[in-house]
């Protein structure tokens, strides 16, 4: 333990509980003394990170500490235990939690946004559901903490109130309740009935009880159930959420929940089904195929798109299917990629939305088509945008590279040419719904709206608040920085297939 | 087995129908609440004791007048009986508290009285139906409650509740003369009405045709009262126009009681024969309760009358409680008495809830609802648990009988029954989540902008079941383990 006056099992518990404890204090402490509920919430933020971090030496050590919260069910406890990967997502959700609170105040207050306080509880219920998913021991916990993670954002999706946020909060919910009570349900039904455990276990606890077409039918069960991760067709909630102010399109569905999503599905693959039952059977073959298809479908949609936060929504889909193809490689290396991608992505993707949401505060634009000359304007944000970019397309120096790079090293060890295509074809078409954006931002001339246009007055704006830059830029260099030092994310992602 | 006489299986039925004529000499609005009170608390005591009791002994039985049965009438609580009066004594007591204020505003004060005394009959009536052993004085006990419920009912504001009461009166007078007809017959053939008698003869007589006969008077009648689908037309009308505590009250106890003569039925006076070989009435008991669960579910959807929204939605999970039970396995059945004990809390928190508003605003209808999760933060947060509830979000009671009911039909390798079960609580989601969008998402009207006050003796019971629902949302093991032991009794293995 990097603290000694707490034992392993009360840091776990910790981490869950911190987040809604704060939340209470931000609740207690509400619309009037605005400043303290933001050091609050920005205090919450930082020491959750702390308590997440104070587990990685542990975990890094081949310990997996646990603890049993109350039983549910008769034989069935809601259980925690830290793990390799959770302890990843744990990381990458608590740690952008801090970059993203300093991001929310400057973007909240000056877009004078309304409800605050119900926006800065929510998020922390939010937080606390996603390290909840993260640690989650066995699948009725990961079922119990995902319903809440679903429930805690949908009043941040609709925040606004207005007629599209209401309306997008309905794809959003429905699709994401709809899968999960009625896929992942289900499949955590028969697979407790066919086991009777519904415990995570090394090499997974199938194997020997189903096989064939059922195989087959409980991985789609899962696969679709697990509607976070995007796979298509029920990718359709995450353009949705983009209704959402872009704090919350940033962290959450940049980062916790998409990442949630697809970090149920490798947990799932890797220690429910196993990755020796999946190689013997073939019953992942099908995800490959879906994944690949996914990750190409959305590019070419996201090509498409001229409002920049549903461009880097369907950017966010392709990339997931990223994560979802590696771990149906099968191949530990990929899986580790796997691991790796996701904190990739994840640094690369907020700071893309945070850029999003910067152009939006000070220039009021939200259309890939008004960028032209945005970066002589607003040079930080665009440069960040640049790295993000990069990292999406995977060039050095950047994260993304580096997990692109495990991720094909697996694919060519087991000799997928499908998997290689893909990840080929859908470079160049990162490239190209990336690219031209940096190119008019910075090699344009702006075009000032007309003078009757009620935006017109922003036409002179310069850079964002100076939190947000600093988010963004923080993020930016992140994204550098894993680049030169992938240790901890791949010593995890290692672990989690025991290499 | 030989037990002891345990007096308080009388207590618990005398109390409440010696305390109901107090009531009436009275006469004070504030004495006939505070009577009301004192005897549900402590109804609700005795029934504490008397499962600690049962699930000691396995039962308690009270021979009246000291004449062994089959010759006297005796009183016998079983594990499943113990626990329906728990689930009745429970709400009793939560809802004499909240009714004073609610009462006072919604019924006319030289009324109030006679509104005690009708609930502690009906409460009585409730009581007596689930401890007696012996199918005419469960009759008797039927006709008590169903007689104080159409009173309690016509006491609604609206004139209309004087309609839905007389609606109610008539299907509710057929449901019962349906249940005694059915009792004369066995009757006829075997000469008893005690239940544990009528077992042990039955299987001797079932191939009768009187039996038969008096099998499908009783299954059609009980199922009248339980409001199963299609025979549960008095139901969203009776909710709707009556008081609000009348409707939480109801809606808690008294299909659920009803669900445990059928049960008493099926499961003790014909437990000894193959009733789902001779009769074909496991398919038609799972098709009526699919039907209610899809039909009802879809109309709640169309409501915009809460009250009437919550009835249909009532409908619909009495469904889910029939297909545990027509399931006739263990697994079943415990998914269907679980759903009862945690269907009372649901409705029970959310009629509350509701009641709470009609308290503070007089809105009902969804358009008067517009930005009521602002006004009533508190009342409309135990309105979400419940909600939640009713579609089984994970850490509400609706979560625990959603896996048991599942898991039983996966056990018979049901699966298109598991998708069904599953498939309608999406249709509770499109009807609960129309309440929340119009409570949270819309600004209240301008002229609505006064403090929406609930005096504390109605928050407190609302969130004493919300937080029941939580902690039994939560901590299913205990509820589960009673329903285990209930439909192992009931089973007949011990």
């Amino acid at each position: 333990m990097l603290f000694s006056f707490i034992s392993e099992a009360q840091a776990i518990q910790l981490a869950v509980v911190l987040p809604l404890f704060g939340g209470l204090v931000v609740w207690w402490l509400g619309e009037r003394n605005r400043n303290l509920r933001e050091a609050a919430s920005l205090i919450t933020a930082m020491a959750e990170f702390l308590v997440v971090a104070s587990l990685t030496p542990e975990v890094l050590d081949g310990a997996r500490p646990s603890v049993d919260l109350f039983e549910m069910l008769p034989g069935l406890t809601i259980t925690l235990t830290v793990e390799p990967l959770g302890q990843l997502f744990a990381l990458i959700a608590s740690g952008l939690w801090v970059v993203n609170t300093v991001y929310s105040i400057g973007y909240m207050r000056k877009n004078n946004e309304g409800n605050q306080t119900r926006f800065y509880i929510c998020f922390t219920i939010a937080i606390s559901a996603a390290v909840g998913i993260a640690y989650a021991g066995n699948v009725l916990t990961l079922f119990l903490f995902y319903e809440v993670l679903t429930i805690s954002t949908y009043p941040l999706v609709t925040h606004s109130g207005k007629a599209d946020a209401v309306r997008g909060g309905r794809v959003y919910l429905g699709i994401l309740m709809a899968t999960s009570i009625g896929f992942l349900f289900l499949a955590m039904l028969w697979t407790y009935n066919l086991t009777g455990t519904l415990d995570f276990v090394e090499g997974g606890i199938l194997a020997g009880q189903v096989q064939g077409p059922e195989l087959a039918v409980l991985m789609l069960l899962y696969m679709y159930g697990i509607g976070k991760a995007a796979l298509m067709p029920v990718h359709r909630w995450l353009p949705a959420a983009m209704v959402a102010p872009t704090p919350v399109s940033a962290l959450l569905h940049a980062v916790a929940v998409v990442k949630a999503g697809v970090f149920s599905v490798v947990k799932v693959v890797v220690y429910i089904f196993g990755l020796d039952l999946l190689t013997d059977t073939q019953g992942a073959d099908w995800l490959l195929f879906i994944a690949g298809f996914t990750i190409i479908a959305a590019s070419i949609i996201a090509l498409r798109q001229d409002n920049l936060k549903r461009r880097l929504a369907y950017s966010t889909i392709s990339q997931l299917s990223y994560v979802i193809l590696a771990t149906a490689i099968l191949a530990p290396i990929s899986v580790a990629g796997a691991a790796l991608h996701m904190a990739a992505h994840a640094l690369g993707k907020i700071t893309l939305f945070f850029a999003a949401g910067s152009i939006y505060t000070a220039a009021h634009k939200t259309k890939v088509s008004q960028l032209d000359g945005i970066g002589k304007r607003m040079p930080f944000t665009m440069i960040a945008f640049g790295i993000g970019a990069l990292s999406m397309i995977g060039l050095p120096p950047t994260a993304g590279f580096i997990s692109k790079w495990y991720i094909l090293s697996g694919a060519l060890e087991t000799g997928e040419a499908f998997a290689i295509l893909v990840i080929i074809a859908s470079t160049l078409l990162n490239a190209g719904y990336f690219l031209p954006i940096l190119y008019v931002a910075f090699f344009k001339d702006q075009k000032m709206r007309p003078p009757d246009d009620p935006y017109s007055k922003y036409d002179h704006h310069g850079e964002a608040p100076v939190a947000m830059v600093m988010a963004l830029s923080f993020t930016a260099l992140g994204t550098i920085a894993l680049f030169f030092f992938p240790e901890v994310p791949l010593a995890l992602g290692r672990a989690l297939v025991g290499g | 087995m030989i037990t002891a006489s345990d007096p308080w299986l009388l207590l618990l039925v005398v109390v409440p129908l010696l305390a109901a004529p107090v009531c009436v000499l009275l006469r004070s609005p504030s004495g006939a609440w505070s009577v009301a009170t004192a005897v549900s608390w402590a109804v609700f005591g005795i029934s504490i004791k008397l499962l600690l009791t049962v699930l000691e002994h396995g039962q308690a039985v009270y021979r009246i007048g000291g004449w062994d049965a089959p010759w006297g009438i005796e009183y016998v609580l079983d594990p499943l009986g113990a626990f329906v009066v728990l689930i009745v004594a429970g709400i009793g007591a939560v809802t004499m508290p909240y009714a004073k204020r609610s009462v006072e505003k919604e019924i006319r004060k030289d009324r109030i009285y006679l509104f005690y005394t009708m609930l502690l009959l009906c409460l009585s009536g409730l009581l007596g139906i689930t401890v007696t052993g012996d199918a005419f004085n469960l009759f008797v006990f039927l006709e008590i409650s169903s007689l104080s419920t159409y009173v309690l009912i016509s006491m609604g504001q609206d004139r209309r509740a004087l309609t839905a009461a007389f609606r109610y009166l008539i299907m509710g007078t057929i449901g019962a003369t349906f249940y005694i007809i059915g009792v004369g017959l066995m009757y006829q053939v075997t000469g008893t009405l005690n239940f544990a008698d009528l077992k042990t003869i039955m299987p001797a007589v079932i191939e009768t045709r009187t039996i038969l006969a008096a099998l499908a008077f009783l299954t059609v009648g009980i199922s009248l009262k339980l409001a199963l689908f299609p025979l549960h037309m008095w139901l969203p009308n009776a909710y709707t126009f009556a008081p609000s505590v009348v409707t939480a009250f109801l809606a808690a106890t008294a299909t659920k009681v009803s669900v445990y003569v059928l049960l008493r039925i099926i499961f003790t006076v014909f437990g000894d024969v193959d009733i789902f070989a001779s009769f074909p009435l496991q398919p038609v008991l799972i098709a009526m309760a699919l039907a209610a669960m899809f039909l009802a579910s879809l109309s709640a959807i169309w409501q915009e009358n809460v009250k009437r929204m919550l009835a249909y939605s009532s409908i619909a999970q009495i469904g889910y409680i029939v297909l545990g039970i027509a399931l006739a396995t263990e697994a079943g059945l415990s998914g269907g008495i679980v759903h009862m004990f945690n269907h009372a809390l649901m409705k029970g928190t959310a009629f509350f809830a509701i009641g709470a508003v009609i308290y503070a605003t007089g809105a009902v209808t969804l358009k008067d609802l517009e930005g009521i999760g602002k006004r009533m933060p508190v009342t409309m947060a135990a309105f979400v648990i419940a909600g939640l509830g009713l579609i089984g979000v994970p850490l509400t009671p609706g979560f625990i009988s959603k896996w048991q009911l599942v898991t039983a039909a996966l056990e018979l390798d049901m699966w298109p029954l598991a998708a069904l079960i599953l498939l309608s609580s999406l249709l509770a989601v499109i009807y609960v989540w129309r309440v929340f969008e119009v409570a949270y998402l819309r600004e209240p009207a301008i002229t609505a902008d006064k403090p929406a006050d609930v005096p504390l003796s109605m928050l407190v019971p609302i969130w004493t079941l919300a937080g029941a629902a939580i902690y039994f949302g939560a901590n299913g093991t205990f509820t589960l383990d009673l329903a285990d032991t209930a439909a192992r009794h009931l089973m007949g293995g011990f």
